[in-house]
């Protein structure tokens, strides 16, 4: 019998994954019949807008800006090495809009948001509060999830060209007052070598990443079960889901993109 | 006389190895007040949760106006829920809302009335659960029977036809007990809802019900008039009602 075991286990394993991957879906083909079936509730969404959005623009900006300086400072050190440095700015900018703007935008986003989400639509669960709404003929996924998700596609892309302003201008700071290199050869590279499409991409990267941001969180949040110590455990485990999936899908979407 | 407007046919109900509910059957009758009692943790506010949809059954049928529940849809089962107003037992507030808020939550869901109007109906609502001028709080500014008088507050804010309440005067003080158990009687009266009441508050069951039922054990082991229960001759019923220690059930 016992030779089976670690096979049990993949398995088990394996399923659980399928299992939880179905039921994402299945949330999210609810949020998006939804999507087309009055009532719109357009005040609760931009309250999750100003949530997710407006209150993330502090932690985005010092992300972006930190960011940012770090790169134009190690990769100076690296291109110094062949006298590259006029590069700096261009590498900066295009590490930011392709990749470190939305990636890191999303992470941070969600560690604020994501984990909210998850917290309060499991508090809702646990004190009845979601049954509260079904006893009164509102449908949960409607009036919680759908905005949520929502907000959090439009809002992370914006949030985003915030980061990668940010970062760039924290590049520059870096690279030209710190380090010295010519501002306007900075400023050219990045306007030479960075095209319009590398910033889409990367927009459109970050609303896809607000998705699984939201749908985790909520899906966490919306099946909570075990009191207090069970929310506390949906929110750790919508954050490790959702960065876990950003990471995974963020190779994936770039190599189909760029 | 025969004139049902819930009935639970032979529901089964466990959550995993625990069987709650094991063959219940229940009718409530139309414009009256309905009464539960038994033993905490026997099964009741499951039950409750049973009547609107909230718990589907492992087995057996839900039937509200001969309608079947459990093989509802989300659509159809909003439009049954509409009929119905819900106080939970932990009172289920929405703790993001002020009070004004969740009053007015059915309201503003389910009417075109304008704000101004709802807000009256709210204050008076407040006023009839003996709570007026709280509209600006937050539920957790509020004491827990506080809370519990708000939710009764927002079951009660669209005047539905039936009205679920899960122990509306557990926790309250005497005085205002007989209150709401005033309340409940006054709204059958006039508006001719139906109410389900769980209580275990027994001297109050007897005042505002026309109709008690027993659960114990997962079924109805005893239903009639608050004269007729008294009268039940069963020994699980007598030991229940007149709150002894000693007998059938075991307590501890
Ligand atoms: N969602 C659930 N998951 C697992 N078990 C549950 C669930 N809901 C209720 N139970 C169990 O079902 C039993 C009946 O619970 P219920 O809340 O109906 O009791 P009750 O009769 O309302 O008690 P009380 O008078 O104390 O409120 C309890 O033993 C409880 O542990
Ligand atoms: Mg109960």
């Amino acid at each position: 019998m016992g030779w089976t075991r670690p096979f049990e286990l993949v398995g088990r394993g394996f399923l659980r994954v399928l299992d939880e991957a179905g039921e994402l879906l299945l949330l999210l083909v609810q949020t998006a019949l939804w999507l087309i079936r009055p009532p719109f509730r357009f005040r609760v969404l931009f309250k999750q807008m100003e949530f997710v959005g407006v209150k993330s623009i502090n932690v985005v900006i010092l992300t972006g800006a930190f960011t940012g300086g770090v790169f134009a400072l190690q990769s100076y050190h690296g291109f110094s090495l062949f006298g590259a440095e006029s590069l700096v700015g261009s590498t900066v900018a295009l590490a930011l809009t392709r990749e470190l703007g939305p990636v890191l935008t999303s992470l941070m986003v969600t560690g604020r948001a994501g984990s909210a989400m998850a917290a309060e639509l499991g508090t809702m669960r646990v004190t009845e509060q979601i049954d509260a709404l079904y006893v009164m003929a509102v449908n949960p996924v409607q009036y919680l999830v759908l905005p949520r998700i929502v907000a959090s596609i439009f809002m992370l892309p914006l949030l985003t060209i915030i980061a990668d302003f940010v970062g760039i201008v924290g590049g520059y700071v870096v690279g030209v007052g710190l380090l010295g290199i010519n501002s306007g050869i900075f400023i050219a590279k990045i306007v030479e070598y960075v095209e319009f499409s590398d910033i889409s991409m990367g927009l459109i990267k970050a609303s896809f990443f607000g998705l699984i941001m939201a749908l985790v969180g909520c899906y966490k949040g919306f099946y909570t079960t075990g009191g207090a110590a069970g929310v506390g455990r949906s929110t750790t485990q919508a954050v490790v889901l959702a960065s876990v999936m950003i990471l995974g899908f963020d190779y994936v979407l770039t190599a189909i993109m760029f | 006389m025969d004139d049902y407007i819930i009935q639970l046919i032979d529901v089964h109900k466990s959550f995993g190895a625990q069987r709650v509910l094991r063959g219940l059957n229940l009718n409530i009758p139309r414009g009256r007040t309905t009464v539960i009692i038994g033993g905490s943790g026997s099964g009741k506010s499951v039950m409750l949760k049973h009547m609107i949809g909230l718990i589907r059954p492992d087995q057996g049928q839900v039937l509200v106006d001969g309608q079947n529940l459990t093989v509802m849809n989300d659509r159809q089962l909003n439009q049954v829920r509409t009929r119905f107003g819900m106080l939970f037992q932990d009172a289920a507030l929405f703790d993001s809302m002020n009070v004004l808020d969740n009053v007015s939550f059915p309201l503003s869901e389910h009417t075109k009335k304008p704000a101004a109007e709802i807000h009256q109906v709210v204050a008076e609502k407040l006023r009839l659960v003996g709570l007026p001028g709280v509209e600006a709080k937050m539920p957790n500014e509020l004491s827990g029977g506080m809370r519990k008088r708000v939710g009764l507050a927002r079951a009660i804010a669209l005047e539905p036809e039936i009205i679920l309440f899960d122990e509306p005067t557990t926790g309250l003080d005497p005085l205002m007990s007989d209150a709401i158990n005033r309340l409940i009687m006054g709204t059958q009266a006039e508006l001719g809802v139906t109410s389900v009441v769980i209580s275990h508050d027994i001297e109050g069951a007897y005042k505002i019900a026309h109709n008690v039922a027993m659960l114990y054990q997962g079924r109805i082991i005893a239903q009639g008039s608050p004269d007729q229960i008294q009268a039940n001759p069963d020994e699980v019923v007598q030991q229940f009602i007149h709150g002894r220690a000693e007998g059938p059930i075991e307590v501890i």
